[in-house]
């Protein structure tokens, strides 16, 4: 028995066995066989057995994330039916009398090595693609199992290194109970998937894929962030009733789902959600979302070979604002390049990713990307209550010069015969100190503003979140974050405007009293966490928060305001 | 004889994974020999790999070529393919 702590990143509590997303080891040795026809077979079935199971993927893929995304999956299938690289394989089992492994490994790198030493960025990734699939087919050969979201048929908790976007997308609901990463912390993608799909995870164990072997038995406990590793009768016991517990408790925070999100006086304020795509829109709707605050459209642009056309935006953008009917739809302009990257988008690799080229200082640069999506916003904006939002907007020009680029698509959308809505909102993100700092100023042209707290506690407090040794610096607390906070919603306030957050930090149940004591208008924050801060908001008194206002943004560190909150509504 | 047709790329991206995968595809329902021909390489047009390793860009020339009982039909076929891909013309 063996426990681990992490991050508590999806509440909840998960039993069952392990299933690790892990590459076998795929080392092996080079030998003379004598039957080379038996060897021509052995490498026939493990090709077979592969493709076998990239079909499945392919499926699965299709059917989670849309024609476009298993596209991959079916070029894969070609390179494991390609004759240069079969042919080359069998003469070298036949001619050289070389077991299968090597054949595959030596014909696999030549074709590696000519896709990397390629000029186009595209072209090398191919290279990834090749390696990928022989590492499948080497797995087979060596007797192990190559993994794969799309391959699991029973009730499993997943052990990864750290989960990819496609591989969230392809989890299955009805068998993923939870997951348990070695990487990763309360804002990074796979903790968001995990809130999203409402399975529990834990993220940040560091060691969990060392510790766990596939099909061992494995709690995964999310909601204080424990993992324990083959328990006991009685830690499985203890446990179950944990799980029931909380089933109970989501059916008291259920009881508000219809309700109005009211402070302790009646004051109202909107509780909406973070999505990424137009399948999360069901989690908002069950969990009394009184709209959405922040749509990542992101998720359209990757694992794709191109960009998204202007009708599957349209589509997507769509379905979204139908589904929610007239309530709010947030949706925020391509934040891409930086650390997240496109394969068919060549950008120059860069010191500081997030200091660097990306969001709307890529969209002004490539216009053509920005204006598809702008015209597929406006397309879509007939269908329901649609704001935009600029990310990563440091300048008033850069506000105004996207404002513009997107009234000159109205225009020329109206020309063309389309109708365009005349009440969208125009807003921006405020995650870079330097518009926080002059709110004032962009108050005066803007709609609304939406605090992105991930970003402007890492700009703010010059700490990378990915970079774990400089996590202590992630303090949302932090007087210096709470003062900006409060400069950009007095500034909203000033010119008849609202101010919404949309960062981890508005789900947060220290950060909610300040935040409402401050005066944020609108909270965004995952699906799951909604029916929690209503039913906290309920018992929370606006008016005695605001006069604690001018004490706690005059308070030294983020040690104090925490244990001051904390003693003022009992957590 | 060998039947053959010369193709120039419109795709701003070249000839890139999807296009490339339908292409292979549609070779490899013909029984001749299907080859295409780009910058002096000639490279097998039922492999994926040999196809994406010619690397293909916009306004390239290509040329396929093929050779066997269907030739003909397997050049149409291939065209037609290019033309609704919107791959090239």
């Amino acid at each position: 028995m063996t426990n681990l702590t992490g991050i508590a990143a999806s509440n909840g509590v998960a039993i069952a066995k392990a299933y690790t997303l892990e590459t076998p080891d795929l080392s092996f040795e080079t030998k003379k066989v004598d039957d080379t026809q038996a060897e021509v077979k052995r490498l026939n079935d493990a090709l077979d057995v592969s493709k076998n199971e990239l079909e499945k993927i392919k499926e699965n893929a299709r059917k989670t994330l849309g024609e476009e995304h298993a596209e991959i999956f079916s070029a894969h299938l070609l390179v494991l039916s390609d004759p240069e690289l079969i042919t080359p394989m069998e003469d070298k089992i036949n001619n050289e009398s070389v077991n299968a492994e090597a054949a595959l490994d030596e014909t696999a790198n030549m074709f590696i090595t000519m896709f990397e030493g390629m000029d186009n960025a595209y072209m090398r990734e191919r290279a990834a693609d090749i390696k990928d699939v022989t590492k499948r087919v080497m797995a087979h050969l060596l007797g192990a199992s190559f993994p794969d979201p799309a391959l699991i048929d029973e009730k499993v908790v997943i052990i990864a290194e750290d989960l990819t976007p496609s591989d969230t997308a392809q989890l299955n609901k009805q068998f993923v109970q939870g997951f348990t990463t070695n990487i990763g912390g309360r804002t990074s993608h796979s903790a968001i998937m995990a809130r999203s799909l409402e399975i529990p995870a834990v993220v940040g164990t560091k060691t969990v894929t060392k510790d766990v072997k596939d099909g061992d038995m494995v709690i995964v406990d999310g909601i204080d962030g424990h993992v324990i590793i083959n328990p006991s009768d009685e830690e499985i016991t203890t446990y179950e009733q944990k799980q029931d517990d909380f089933e109970k408790q989501k059916e008291i925070w259920a009881q508000l789902k219809d309700e109005p999100t009211v402070s302790k006086e009646g004051e109202h304020v909107e509780l909406v959600a973070n999505i990424g795509t137009p399948e999360d829109v069901e989690g908002v709707i069950n969990n009394g979302g009184e709209g959405v605050g922040l749509y990542r459209t992101e998720f359209l642009y990757m694992g794709k070979s191109d960009f998204p056309t202007e009708e599957e935006q349209f589509d997507a953008y769509k379905a979204v604002l139908e589904q929610m009917e007239d309530k709010p739809v947030v949706v925020r302009t391509l934040d891409i390049g930086g650390d997240k990257e496109l394969s068919y988008l060549d950008l120059p690799d860069e010191m500081n990713p997030f200091l660097g080229f990306r969001a709307i200082r890529l969209c002004l640069e490539r216009d053509d990307i920005f204006r598809t999506q702008l015209r597929a916003l406006l397309r879509a904006s007939t269908y329901g209550n649609l704001k935009i939002m600029f990310p990563m907007i440091a300048t008033l020009n850069e506000f105004r010069e996207a404002k513009s680029i997107l009234l000159e698509e109205k225009d020329k959308l109206k020309e063309e015969g389309h109708d365009v809505s005349d009440d969208i909102e125009v807003g921006i993100m405020v995650e870079i100190p330097s518009t926080a700092v002059i709110a004032r100023q962009f108050a005066k042209e803007v709609d609304f503003f939406s605090i992105g707290t991930n970003d402007l506690i890492q700009y703010t407090m010059a700490a990378d979140r990915m970079n774990e040794q400089v996590s202590y610096l992630y303090q949302p607390y932090h007087p210096a974050i709470l003062n900006l906070v409060n400069n950009v919603i007095e500034a909203a306030h000033a010119e008849g405007k609202w101010a919404g957050m949309c960062g981890e930090m508005a789900g947060d149940s220290i950060a909610i009293p300040i935040l409402l004591g401050l005066g944020l208008d609108e909270f965004s924050m995952s699906a799951t966490s909604i029916l929690p801060a209503r039913t906290q908001i309920k018992d929370l008194s606006k008016e005695e928060l605001a006069s604690y206002k001018d004490e706690i943004l005059s308070m030294s560190t983020a040690e104090e305001v925490e244990a001051f909150v904390r003693e003022k509504t009992d957590q | 004889m060998a039947a053959e047709k010369t193709v120039t790329i419109t795709d701003s991206t070249g000839v890139h994974a999807r296009p490339a995968t339908v292409l292979v595809n549609k070779a490899g329902n013909f029984a001749s020999d299907v080859t295409v021909e780009y910058n002096g390489k000639s490279v097998n047009l039922k492999s994926i790999m040999g196809v994406m390793s010619l690397g293909i860009p916009k306004d390239a020339e290509i040329k396929i070529v093929a050779e066997g009982s269907d030739e003909a039909e397997a050049i149409d076929a291939i065209y037609e393919v290019i033309k609704q891909e919107g791959l090239g013309e």
